[in-house]
């Protein structure tokens, strides 16, 4: 595949991830920022933001395999995930951790976790 | 130290890597020299507050997190504000919770401007003005030193003291 058809359609999947609501404006500001002093900000910003949700859900993972739950220790861990993904415009992950924070102040955490497992796969 | 063409300097304090690393960039975009912290302890020991109040290095503003482990953002902002040598000194806070008590809270505590998370251009736009209307302070101050220090009256004022 040629470079400009590689180009093309790497725009067609950053588009796409706008129109679908995995990501907002917030990834746009990052785009901005980046410049000749820092060409590959939003690669950072991002290979960072992987790193710390991996840590995060190992963690929650096994906040939720000990017993009984703590539920304060798992509402942290999620207003931290909260807070990257909605720093890096991760739109979808955002209200995810959002709706997951009711269910864990209703003491229910377990049933949600594994619908937030395949964000980080996601390339 | 030659002052001809200053940056603002900006003390950063955040405790998530994520977000230091967004508000150092979007300020350093700004034009403004940038220390990012990761506590409020260390934000202190930075200023040199925990060192008998003395201030060891020239901050025109400090932005902090509120939700932040041991010291909040709350407790830093009260610590500036009740020291002699930084109560000046205009502290910003930011937070991803939008709670208005909270928000209040830090405005009456002596904030400036309460920021939500996500933090952008347009919010760091705003800290201009803050900094502007120090600068004249600063100016006297710095005058008020110069003449202190300046060759001709320095033995009169400091003959016990070891002068360079």
């Amino acid at each position: 595949m040629d470079g400009y058809g590689m180009q093309n359609q790497i725009a067609c999947i950053r588009r796409s991830l706008f129109d679908q609501g995995y990501l907002d404006e917030q990834f746009i500001q990052l785009e901005e920022l980046q410049d000749d002093a820092n060409p590959n900000f939003v690669q950072e910003i991002v290979t960072l933001f992987y790193t710390d949700s991996t840590r995060l859900i190992q963690n929650i993972e096994l906040t939720l395999n000990s017993r009984p739950i703590n539920f304060s220790k798992l509402d942290d861990y999620m207003h931290q995930f909260k807070g990257s993904s909605s720093s890096i415009g991760a739109k979808k992950v955002t209200s995810e951790c959002a709706v997951f924070r009711q269910y864990c102040a209703a003491g229910n955490a377990e049933a949600y976790i594994s619908s937030l497992l395949p964000y980080i796969y996601t390339d | 130290m030659a002052a001809s063409e200053t940056k603002f300097h900006v003390l950063a304090v955040d405790d998530t890597l994520i977000d230091r690393k967004l508000i150092e960039k979007l300020l350093k975009t700004s034009s403004y020299q940038v220390t990012a912290v990761d506590s409020g302890t260390k934000a202190l020991e930075f200023l040199g507050l925990d060192n008998n109040d003395h201030q060891d290095v020239e901050v025109n503003l400090i932005i902090t997190d509120y939700c932040m482990p041991g010291m909040t953002g709350y407790d830093l902002l009260r610590k500036i504000k009740e020291s002699s040598s930084f109560k000046d000194i205009p502290v910003v806070i930011m937070s991803s919770d939008n709670i208005p008590s909270r928000i209040n809270r830090c405005l009456e505590g002596g904030a400036e401007e309460f920021f939500l998370k996500p933090v952008q251009l347009s919010d760091v736009n705003k800290l201009r003005p803050h900094l502007m209307k120090r600068t004249q302070t600063n100016v006297n101050k710095r005058k008020a030193m110069d003449e202190i220090v300046s060759p001709d009256r320095t033995r009169a004022r400091y003959n016990e003291l070891e002068v360079n």
